[in-house]
Order: structure tokens, then sequence, then C-alpha cells
């Protein structure tokens, strides 16, 4: 396994790589327990530890978002409470599954990719592949599992936080009333947008923890390789998110 | 048993072992030294499993680990531990838990058996009282009997040992060598340790394999080491110029001697 650590080669040769990888990330756990352990361990490394700072983000973008709607409509005829439908739409199509996932990226993507750089040049990884344990599974498989579960749900959290954030910055300013940006939000409720949302964080979830733990698990070399793996994680993770939101929105609006 | 045959291992257009062959013996401590960048850890990369060989055979026992599928080698890994140059002790794990890792992934004791067990090897590489510590809060040694508590709280029949004495002063380095050759004989294992530290060479060396520049130069016991013909092992033996004084010194007493 770690043979492969010290190969490098063109794009073709990572993605084939990165596929295998995957792959393994599922087979069959060597005891079920450790395993159940380490994902529940992740599950509050990335969700729990990424609630305040997505809460926090989510408030302002809602919060701007309805300030700069409401001045808008002000110079037309559309009524008032149409922001707080825009606001809703908005938060819930794109700002809450794309934005936050660019922010994971950020966080919980660097933290992958140092954490298991960390354990490759310290030998950590090859100690468990000494002992037999599949290190894919063991190692990879419980951070994808918890980021497939945690993100949808962090997604959630971040499109009711920027809804709540618009109401009280439309209100706190005196662009919109409460009333009227409540009437917005329950105009119109559409399922199928919240599973497009629900539909996102998952793969976007998936995207940024898988590639990140790449960049951290193929990691070689000198201390200064974590810095750098940690930074494509998280340029990588940011361009693939970005690239599967348009995938994604031509694949499900059509 | 481990034998070694033909062994050549290759990064891109570097040869870095060339056409190894050797036997590591049962119950015995066999060193592999050589200097820095003389194909040592490759050699010891290669036979368990962590790299492979280009070419060449590795045989467990007659079995051709190499050539064997990834389950056939978990189970010869299940028989195998391992002691790295740093510990590879996991950050975010205690002593107790690192070195009950290995029980807790592969086999189904209790919770107190597995305790017992973790305390009994703790005892041996005398770590009592250290449960409950993290990595970051041991010192080097401390983490180096830790990796060897972890390595051994399986039984294996093969320990394996990368640079034990790096980064210890030479007083902890002596007990680390004393301890491996406490364990290799109690426990009847196959060691096979990678070193360029003279001291353990002198004093826990049963066999002894030289490499040079990837080749196999010397090899036999340490009973015999300081009458070897290789310039090279002489040359790595005496690499200081005060031990090279000290070798030219005593050549010149044995030769007027001789002369007498």
């Amino acid at each position: 396994m770690a043979e492969y650590v010290h190969e490098t080669g063109g794009p073709l040769f990572h993605i084939g790589r990165y596929v295998l990888m995957v792959r393994r990330s599922f087979a069959n756990p060597e005891r079920a327990s450790m395993y159940w352990k380490e994902t529940l361990r992740q599950m509050s490394n990335i969700g729990v530890g990424s609630l305040v700072i997505i809460m926090l983000i989510s408030f302002f973008i809602g919060a701007v978002s309805a300030v700069q709607f409401a001045y808008n409509l002000s110079q037309s005829m559309v009524p008032m409470y149409f922001v707080g439908y825009v606001v809703k739409e908005s938060m819930i199509l794109e700002l809450a599954p794309t934005i936050s996932c660019l922010i994971l990226a950020g966080k919980v993507g660097s933290n992958l990719a140092s954490e298991l750089g960390t354990m490759r040049l310290t030998e950590q990884i090859d100690a468990l592949e000494i002992m037999g344990v599949n290190t894919f599974s063991y190692l990879i498989g419980p951070k994808l599992a918890a980021a497939i579960t945690m993100v949808p749900l962090l997604v959630i959290v971040s499109a009711a936080t920027g809804i709540t954030g618009g109401l009280l910055a439309g209100s706190a300013t005196g662009y919109v009333s409460s009333s009227d940006y409540l009437q917005g939000v329950l105009l119109q409720f559409v399922q199928k947008n919240v599973f497009i949302m629900l539909t996102k964080a998952a793969v976007f979830g998936f995207i940024l923890t898988s590639i990140s733990c790449y960049q951290g698990f193929y990691a070689h070399g000198s201390a200064i390789e974590i810095g750098k793996a940690s930074t494509r994680a998280v340029v990588l993770s940011c361009i693939m998110v970005l690239f599967a939101d348009l995938i994604l929105a031509w694949l499900l609006l059509n | 048993m481990i034998e070694v045959r033909n062994l050549y291992k290759r990064f891109g257009s570097q040869e870095v072992l060339k056409n190894i062959n050797t036997t590591f013996e049962p119950g015995k401590n066999n060193l592999i030294i050589g200097k820095s960048g003389s194909g040592k850890t490759v050699l010891l990369k290669c036979i368990v499993g962590l790299l492979t060989p280009t070419s060449g055979h590795v045989f467990f026992d007659e079995k051709d680990y190499v050539a064997m599928g990834i389950q056939q080698k978990n189970e010869i890994r299940r028989e195998l531990g391992m002691l790295f140059q740093g510990g590879a002790l996991f950050d975010s794990l205690s002593v107790e838990q690192n070195v009950r890792f290995p029980l807790d992934m592969f086999t189904k004791m209790s919770n107190s058996e597995k305790l017992d067990r973790v305390n009994e090897v703790l005892k041996r590489v005398n770590l009592v009282n250290a449960n409950a510590k993290f990595p970051s809060q041991l010192s080097g040694g401390m983490q180096k009997r830790t990796g060897i508590a972890r390595a051994i709280v399986m039984n294996p029949k093969y320990l394996f040992c990368d640079e034990p004495n790096s980064g210890l002063d030479p007083q902890t380095s002596i007990v680390i060598d004393e301890l491996i050759m406490e364990i290799t004989e109690e426990y009847q294992i196959t060691t096979i340790t990678n070193t360029h530290d003279m001291n353990s060479v002198v004093t826990n060396g049963d066999k002894i394999i030289f490499l040079h520049e990837g080749e196999k130069h010397w090899e036999g016991t340490r009973e015999t080491l300081f009458m070897a013909d290789n310039k090279e092992l002489i040359d790595f033996i005496f690499a200081s110029d005060f031990l090279k004084e000290a070798r030219d010194v005593r050549l010149e007493k044995i030769k007027a001697k001789l002369s007498k």
C-alpha cells in the first residue's frame, strides 16, 4: 500500500488512484464496533465541530441577502413580502448547500488532509497496515460515512439560520416587516427544492471529504508537504464542489 | 524462519536493493546494519510488506509472502509486531488505548482480559502508571517502550525494529537494546533490527547483515564482525577519526608483538 504513496503521475493516475481509494474505503470492516466508534468520533468532529461557524456565516448571508433584496425591491412594484420568498428559495436551492460546503471544505477539508498527512508521515498508517488493518476502510470509510450523514444536517441548520437572519435583519433595518417576511417564507413551499438541497449536501460532503482524505492519505516527503496537501485539499474541493453544483443544478432542475 | 531470496527493489531508475539473499534465524536478534541510504529501511519494509519488491521473494516459514493475496498477508501480519523509528503511536489515543488497539481490533477477549494483557505488557516494558498518558506527554524512551508493548501485545512470532535507538540518549538506547534482547529470548521471537548504532551491534547482534549501497557485503555474528575482511564494513565500524586512530595504534601494537 505504501508503495503507491511515493508514486506520482498525471491526472489519469490520480483519478484512478482516487477511485480505488474510494472503493477500498467501503470494504468490509474487521471489527464493526471499532468502525462504529470511529464513525461517531468523525460525526462529532465534522458535525458538532462545524455547527457554530456554519450558523454564524449562514446568519449573515441570510441577513445580507434580505437587506439587498429589500433594497432592490423597494424601488419596484413587487410587494415586500417577496423578500422572504427570495431569501428562502436562494438559501434552500443554492446558498445553504454551496456556501456551507465551501466553508466545510476550508475547515473540515484542511483538517482531514493534515490529520491523515501527519499519520502518514509519522508512520501511524504503516503501523495500522502492519497490524493487518484495512487502512482505507478504517481511516477513510468512517469519515465518508460521517460526512454524508452530517453535512445534510448542517445544511438544514444553515438554511434555517439564514432565513432567520433575513427575518431579523429585514425588520431591524426597517426594510421589511416580520409579518411580510414570514408571509413570503410561507409562500409556495416546493418539496423538490428541499430534496435538491439535501442531494447537493450529501454529494458535496462526499466530494470534499474524499478529496481531502486522498490528499492527506497520499502525502509524502517532509512536514512541509502536509501544508501543501491541506492547501490542495481545500482548493480542489472548492473547485469540485462548484463543478458538481453546476452538474446537479442542470440534472435536478431539468 | 524468514528467508529473503534474490530480492531487488527499484524506485524509478534508482536500484535501492540488489540481489539480497539471506535468512533470519528464529529466537535470535538479527541485525541489518549499514550507513544511511544503504537500503536498510527499504529491506525491512520489503520484508514486512510495506513495500513490494521489484523482484524476488520473502518467505515466512517457507510461505512466499510476496506472492500472497491481501487476506493471506493479513494473516501473516497478525503474527508480526513492529517498532517504528518514531514510535508511530496513535496521537489521539492514550498509552493504554494504543497498546490495546490490536486486541480491540482482532480479538474477542473481554474488557477485563484485555486490560490484564495490556497491564502485563506495560509492566514487561517497565512502563507502569502511564496508562492514561498521551503520546505527546511521553519522553522518547517511553514512546519507544509503548511502541514495543504494542508490538508484543498479540504475542507475535516476528518482531521488527526500525532504528530503535534513533533520537535517544546513549543510556536510554542501552535500556531499549536490553529490552529488545530480553523480549527476543523470553518470547522466542525472530527479531530483525535495523540499526547503525555500533553499541547495539556489539551487544545485540546474534546475526549481522551489512548492507552497502543496496548490496549485502557481509554477514556473520558479532564474534566475527571485527575480524571481517571487508573494506566498507571496516570503514563503517571505524567511522570516526578517533576510532580509526585507535585501530591504527592497536594494529601497530599487534604488528610490534608479532615482529618480536
